[in-house]
């Protein structure tokens, strides 16, 4: 029996090991960048501070990257586990993706990470710097076939039901690839890991120099790091997946809520800088608005106007009551496949299935469905207002926030003073968390902003879950959350100690610390 | 080109075989050698030996599993709901002795301390042994049928018990895909070390060896009582797959039927034999490369005998015999497989490509000398 308990634990255990994972990618998408800029300049120069810094951030990388690995294969054993009806309802869709992903993706990134690590004297430096790049391709090209089965759930283009299957099956794989909103979410999600491995090098630099110890080590990845960084940032707040809000009604009502525009506004509608939303009465108590520029952020022109919840509501309603019409008609179809006339009729109400759906939560037969229900159903699409609202703004500020630091990073580098400017680097230490801040308010605001769906408009959350016991969600919540946490805790142990014991680490001899690995106490072998 | 529905599923069957097979057979010998490494490792020098024979590529290895399960999502994926959610908590266990594989590998060395490297070397052995036993365990239950049906609306439901995959022919199965595992990579670690660890690992790999091919015979002896599965209704090969729309009976030797009708089948288990004992002799003189590729074949064989003795079933229902999932009605559609098709036809070669360059590169014994020499850069 599902219940709603059944529903929220599945949830919560999916947020929680997705949330998790994210700790880790984006540091990995960044930090490959930046290892293939640091060989590039070793290969190019043949000084050897450069290959010092691709090994000693490449140490860092690795410990971060066992962490991502392990937390990855949760996700996709989780929409089996976890999401069984999810995965028979658009496997056909959403399988072909992640299944790419590790053939053309996957299998590159993680057998080139082993010559990474072990292959330094085996390889000449040009393949080894071949073998760094493709570890990079191999983790970019990841990154992409994720987010166009993600952008998928957000807008489910190139798919059709099937009555006789079931289920959705693909029409066009083209559309699925090329789905704007896929795109968009891949430039800024994954600029937003360059930004965080820039910020990861540029903090660690910074403390080092805050310390006066590996002066020219630190020196070079700070530079390096701040001139990623910069350019990334940009990128993140440019092709901010804003963009892609447009194009489809599920980033319509997403927007709409992170925004809290409940009236549609003349367009270009303006912007609530700070609002106290009110979910009861679907207004803002209290807004401070800027004029135009909401609708220009949002449609990126002057005369297209952007639907407010209030009208989605509406819109919505006379959805659910012809999805409610599909559902009876889908059932009738199954038990009379053949029927000419019922497959005609559904045809013409399927796109309107999933709002049908939504009614599934209250009542097992369409028989029951009630207007107040339909009512219900309709204002259940649109997702609570306010934490989409926060999330949203806490994301933007702190993405301009690290615009000015890594400018004025960037900035000092060219003039070459950085080192001396403690207050910036102090700033940049202390800024260490806020990508990681920024990144997992941005997938809350696209995750939770899809509720009630877990595809919009076609399949309802409520309805995606297994059919497990609600103790046994208990169970693997209970273990993930302990596994997880211990796992956690010797991360971060691990890597504060090297980040402190620095390049030293390496055992070359050329830096500070070079006594002191483990409590063996071994110099540096060739020192 | 186009190919026609019922060639695809029949290919897309093959497909899912070649990636688990690929899977047992690299991913598997790492998974060999992280079951052997607290047994044929004494002290710390010889354990970083072992590790550091799969150091550079386990993580690519593990992607045979990872791609393995995205195909199956892909191809099957009605059998992905059912099996994954069926099988909860065998596949928490599976993904939980995961965990301990990346960072035991990585984290293990960074630390000069005997109590944090033995408890990562434990950690290792549970992420190379639990998961070869659980999947043999969940073979030996499809063998016998899983208990699930569906709704109308194709909803999975599950009615059995985590302790009821745990009964005598599945715990035989799991003897026999961790002994296969285990030979498979005592083998290996026999290729790429030398001395002390050689001599343990030849040991090790004469037992598994002898414990696999009784084990097999076991339960090849075994599986001609228990009820098999049967189509009772004609088969439409080209339909829109319909796990509901057929009609299955449950026999005893009903897993023999494939091989009584097409005797050639009987090639795969004789294979099985074949490859497995050629690798038990060409190990023992020595030959240990020859040895990996027949005990590579001896995969093949055992797991393309599970196989062809369930063929075309995948998941049968012990409970409701009609709703079991087959290679004709378990699928994706036409446009999904022949996608995936392509995709898989273009990479697989370039990935095996570069795996095999990944190994030369890294080809060679595994020494005491090559672990000083890296004290800071090897596992």
């Amino acid at each position: 029996m599902v219940t709603e308990e059944l529903v929220d634990l599945s949830r919560l255990q999916f947020a929680a090991t997705a949330m998790y994972h994210f700790l880790f990618v984006p540091l990995t998408l960044g930090m490959v960048w930046l290892l293939v800029i640091m060989e590039s300049a070793y290969v190019m120069t043949g000084k050897v501070v450069y290959k010092d810094m691709t090994r000693f951030w490449g140490k860092l990388f690795g410990i971060n990257f066992a962490l991502g690995v392990t937390t990855g294969i949760t996700l996709e054993f989780q929409f089996g586990t976890n999401w069984a009806y999810y995965s028979h309802y658009v496997g056909d869709i959403f399988g072909a993706p992640l299944a790419i992903e590790g053939l053309m993706a996957f299998f590159l990134e993680s057998t080139f990470i082993g010559l990474f690590f072990f292959g330094w004297d085996r390889l000449s430096r040009k393949q080894h710097l071949m073998v760094t790049i493709l570890m990079a391709v191999g983790t970019n090209l990841s990154a992409l076939w994720i987010l166009v089965a993600n952008g998928w759930m957000q807008h489910p283009v190139g798919a059709e039901f099937s009555y006789e299957t079931m289920r959705m099956e693909l029409v066009d794989f083209w559309a699925v690839l090329f789905n704007p909103d896929a795109q968009a979410k891949f430039v800024h999600t994954v600029s937003a890991g360059y930004v965080t491995g820039a910020m990861f090098v540029l903090s660690i630099s910074a403390w080092y120099l805050l310390k006066g110890r590996d002066l020219e080590f630190a020196r070079r990845s700070f530079s390096i790091a701040a001139a990623f960084g910069f350019a990334s940032v940009c990128s993140v707040i440019v092709l901010g997946d804003e963009s892609g809000y447009v194009v489809s009604e599920a980033q319509q009502t997403k927007l709409a809520a992170m925004e809290a525009m409940w009236e549609t506004e003349p367009a270009p509608a303006s912007f609530n800088v700070i609002a106290i939303p009110n979910e009861a009465q679907m207004k803002n108590d209290y807004a401070l608005h800027i004029p135009w520029v909401m609708g220009i952020i949002g449609t990126r022109s002057f005369d297209q106007e952007m639907p407010g919840i209030r009208d989605i509501v509406v819109r919505n309603r006379e959805r659910v009551e012809v999805g409610v019409e599909a559902v009876r008609l889908l059932e009738a179809l199954r038990a009379d496949p053949g029927n000419a006339d019922l497959r005609e009729r559904f045809e013409r109400v399927k796109d309107d299935l999933g709002f049908g759906l939504l009614l599934k939560k209250y009542v097992s037969s369409m028989d029951e469905v009630t207007p107040e229900l339909m009512d219900r159903a309709a204002r259940d699409t649109i997702p609570k207002v306010a934490p989409l609202f926060w999330s949203f703004r806490i994301m933007v500020a702190l993405g301009f926030a690290m615009l000015v630091l890594f400018g004025l990073a960037l900035w000092h580098s060219v003039k070459g003073d950085f080192a001396e400017r403690r207050g910036l680097l102090r700033w940049a230490l202390w800024f260490l968390p806020m990508p990681w801040i920024a990144s997992e308010l941005g997938w809350f605001v696209a995750e939770y902003g899809r509720q009630p769906w877990t595809i919009y408009g076609v399949l309802p959350t409520h309805l995606s879950v297994s059919t497990l016991s609600v103790e046994s969600l208990y169970g693997s919540l209970a273990g993930f959350v302990g596994f997880y946490t211990l796992l956690l805790v010797v991360e971060m142990y691990l890597m504060v100690r090297f980040a402190r014991q620095g390049p030293g680490s390496l055992g070359t001899g050329r830096y500070l610390n070079e006594v002191g690995h483990g409590n063996g106490g071994h110099a540096g072998a060739k020192a | 080109m186009i190919i026609d529905y019922p060639t695809l599923k029949i290919i897309w069957w093959l497909l899912v075989g070649v990636l688990l097979v690929g899977f047992a057979i690299m991913d598997g010998h790492d998974m060999g050698v992280g079951s052997l490494l607290p047994f044929v490792g004494k002290g710390d020098v010889e354990r970083r030996i072992v590790i550091n024979t799969v150091g550079p590529h386990w993580d690519g290895n593990q992607v045979w599993f990872i791609t393995g399960g995205g195909a199956i999502f892909a191809a099957w994926p009605i059998v992905y709901a059912t099996a994954f959610s069926g099988f909860y908590w065998a596949m928490l266990a599976v993904l939980w002795a995961l965990f301990f594989r990346p960072v035991g590998f990585d984290y293990r060395s960074k630390i000069h301390n005997a109590t944090w490297r033995s408890t990562w070397d434990w950690g290792l052995f549970v992420g190379g042994f639990v998961p070869p036993v659980i999947f043999g365990v969940a073979f030996g239950n499809l063998l016998q049928g899983v208990p699930f049906h569906f709704d109308d609306t194709l909803v999975p439901y599950y009615t059995g018990s985590f302790w009821g995959l745990l009964n005598p022919f599945a715990l035989l199965c799991g003897v026999v895909s961790s002994a296969m595992i285990i030979f498979h990579g005592a083998i290996y670690l026999m290729h790429r070390t030398e001395g002390e660890v050689y001599q343990r690992s030849r040991m090790a790999m004469m037992l598994a060896g002898m414990v696999l091919l009784v084990t097999f015979t076991a339960a090849g002896l075994w599986v001609q009582y228990i009820p098999g599965y049967a189509y009772a209704s004609v088969v439409d090969f080209a339909a829109l797959p319909n796990p509901l729309g057929k009609e299955v009976v449950r026999e005893a030797g009903a897993w023999m039927a494939n091989y009584r009708s097409m005797p050639l089948t009987l090639l795969v288990p004789a294979l099985a034999y074949l490859g497995a004992i050629a690798a038990l002799l060409l190990a023992m003189r020595g030959r240990t490369l020859t040895a990996f590729v027949a005990s590579s074949l001896a995969i093949v064989g055992i797991i393309g005998t599970a196989g062809v003795s369930m063929f075309p079933f995948v998941m049968p229902s012990s409970t409701v015999p009609n709703a079991s999932l087959t290679v004709w009605d378990a699928v994706s559609s036409h446009l999904t497989l022949t996608i995936m098709f392509w995709a898989t036809m273009i990479f697989m070669p370039i990935i095996v490509v570069y795996t095999s360059w990944a190994y030369k590169v890294m080809s060679g014994k595994v020494t005491a000398a090559y672990i000083r020499e890296n004290e800071h850069a090897a596992y």
